[in-house]
């Protein structure tokens, strides 16, 4: 169903945005709205600026000029994270100590808890539902290093259902993840749609979730290009630069063990 | 006369006891940012404090501690920048640290002796006052790694996902780096600062080999810290040995000894793993014959599941008992 989002209470919003990295223009004259459950896939090759659209909206990369708003809220004022569900494009949901699926999916729940409260019976309510919903119940006491790729990305998914977000937000969530894991993740998301939360995805392409999808939005050198109904996979190619001759191979992110 | 009929050991014991705890809790941290080194630069660093409060005649104790802190968020800081690598920031820190403070205990007319007390330990040498001030502050480095443990996690798991939070991340690094820094200086009488890392690091490593998750990692670490700690100056109480080198050395034949028993169980964890169940994994050839075992719950062989049956794994191949026949897989 598509709804024109101005109709909608808006989600996100920005007017004439422009994004640097380092003085160096990644993203520019960006337009873009987003209304109350609406299901938004940002699509656009390797390098396009569609990653740093979302890292930019999460407050990870800095607007240098436009007006950009969360929940109505100017960003830089917007403290209301909890609302946000956020995904990060990630090969491992592993870190220097070992570390369990309910331990790494509670942590999602941060943002609704208060410092030195222990957890209480509805945030633990909400880490297993959020297990639950990508079946991972049977391995929540095992280790995340010790899951496969796929898995790891769920429990990063899980980890931002915890906080029972109103915005779910996802940074190519199918790079680098099998046939059988993109349905899962469509299996997911199915159920949240229907209850009215607001998805933006990057994507390189729909895949299994292209039924899910109200609208595409697609970005080239820094720049939306495209604003309107998903189109179908034939079509997609034409949102891309160029054509890979193995789509696969170039879309496997690349691992920053230190986060510099 | 038992040990605890001195009261110098009574004093060694108890901050060995406090610094055994909060530095593998604060390790914990720091293994989980892979920043497994910066109690080690740490140490250098308060070298050049200690220095300074010999020349200024204040307690080493105390101007280490406030040049520590300096050089953790020193180091943050150029961290963050993210410029220089890690590991590079580390090392120009390390070096600047040591040779300040070799220069100016030097220009305080201090010996190589004065500041081996410091760069080794002398736990029994310490004070009253010098337990009190160990004792608090280790206290408080527990509190703080202990109390804010999910907002640390989170923070040390995946800055960016706790940005995203809310939280205030800087806040929390900050936050890491000082109480790494006033462990390293709380170590500085127990362990010494060029072993203090050691503390921090070595009993978390043990820690891993057998556990799942963070908060078992956590606190075997600060169990197994305690430990070698109070152990090492029971120990050199009585052969007479270096007490630092003893605690390290202990925590060391800790890891020895838990390190074969963490490969056998993330062999034994990936062995049970269950087999995929895609259609084309539950292809199988027949194998007409008997087999001569009948595979069972405690035949000895690893049974793993796969789909709806189990099968049993051994001289690298592996079937499941199917009426009369094995299906090979």
């Amino acid at each position: 169903m598509l709804m024109n989002s101005a109709t909608r209470s808006p989600v996100i919003t920005v007017q004439a945005g422009n994004v640097a990295l380092g003085g160096r223009p990644i993203l520019r004259g960006i337009d873009l709205a987003v209304g109350r459950g609406e299901v938004v896939a940002v699509l656009g090759a390797n390098g396009s600026g569609k990653s740093t659209l979302v890292r930019a909206l999460m407050g990870l990369s800095p607007w240098t000029s436009g007006d950009v708003r969360l929940f109505d809220t100017p960003l830089s004022r917007f403290r209301d994270w909890r609302r946000v569900g956020y995904v990060p494009q990630r090969v491992t949901a592993s870190s220097g100590v070992p570390a369990t699926v309910a331990e790494v999916v509670a942590s999602g729940r941060l943002s609704r808890r208060r410092a030195l409260r222990p957890m209480s019976s509805t945030d633990k309510a909400a880490v297993r539902a959020a297990i639950a919903a990508v079946e991972l119940s049977d391995r929540a006491h095992d280790a995340v290093g010790q899951l496969s790729g796929g898995q790891q990305q769920r429990v990063l998914i899980a980890r931002a259902l915890a906080a029972e977000p109103e915005l779910f937000v996802l940074d190519e969530p199918n790079a680098g993840v099998d046939h059988h894991n993109q349905v899962g993740l469509a299996d997911t998301l199915r159920p949240m749609v229907a209850t009215g939360t607001t998805v933006l995805l990057v994507l390189h392409d729909l895949g299994p979730l292209a039924p899910l999808i109200d609208r595409a939005v697609a970005v080239r050198d820094g720049r939306i290009v495209y604003d309107g109904p998903p189109p179908d996979d034939d079509s997609l190619e034409e949102f891309h630069d160029h054509h890979h001759p193995t789509r696969e191979s170039d879309h496997i992110p690349m691992r920053s063990g230190w986060d510099l | 006369m038992t040990l605890l009929d001195y009261p110098f050991m009574v004093r060694a014991l108890l901050a060995a006891l406090f610094t055994g705890l909060a530095a593998p809790a604060v390790g914990t941290y720091l293994v989980q940012r892979r920043l497994a080194l910066m109690g080690d630069g740490i140490g250098h660093i308060a070298v050049t404090g200690v220095g300074l409060g010999l020349l200024t005649g204040h307690s080493p104790v105390w101007t280490a501690v406030i040049v520590a802190i300096l050089g953790a968020v020193l180091i943050e800081l150029v961290r963050e920048r993210g410029n220089t690598s890690g590991d590079v920031a580390l090392a120009l820190i390390f070096y600047g640290g040591i040779a300040g403070g070799v220069l100016v205990t030097g220009l305080a007319g201090g010996s190589a002796q004065t500041l081996q007390n410091y760069l080794f330990g002398s736990i029994t040498t310490v004070s009253v006052s010098d337990v009190w001030t160990v004792v608090g502050l280790a206290a408080i480095v527990i509190f703080v790694a202990i109390g804010f443990a999910p907002q640390l996690f989170a923070v040390c798991q995946d800055e960016e996902f706790a940005r995203v939070m809310g939280l205030r991340v800087r806040v929390y690094t900050m936050l890491t780096s000082v109480m790494a820094a006033v462990t390293v200086t709380v170590a500085m009488r127990t362990v010494g600062l060029l072993l203090v890392s050691a503390l921090m690091v070595v009993p978390v490593a043990t820690s891993q080999q057998f556990a799942r998750g963070f908060k078992v990692t956590i606190f075997v670490a600060m169990l197994l810290g305690a430990s070698s700690s109070v152990g090492g100056v029971v120990t050199s109480f009585y052969v007479n040995a270096a007490p630092g080198a003893t605690i390290v050395l202990l925590a060391l034949a800790g890891f020895v000894a838990a390190w074969p028993v963490g490969i056998l169980l993330r062999r034994r964890r990936r062995l049970a793993e269950p087999f995929p169940t895609s259609a084309a994994s539950m292809s199988h050839d027949v194998v007409p014959e008997q087999h001569g075992h009948e595979h069972g719950a405690d035949c000895g062989h690893q049974a793993v599941e796969h789909g709806d049956h189990i099968d049993y794994v051994h001289d690298g191949h592996r079937h499941a008992m199917h009426g009369d026949h094995y299906d090979e897989h």
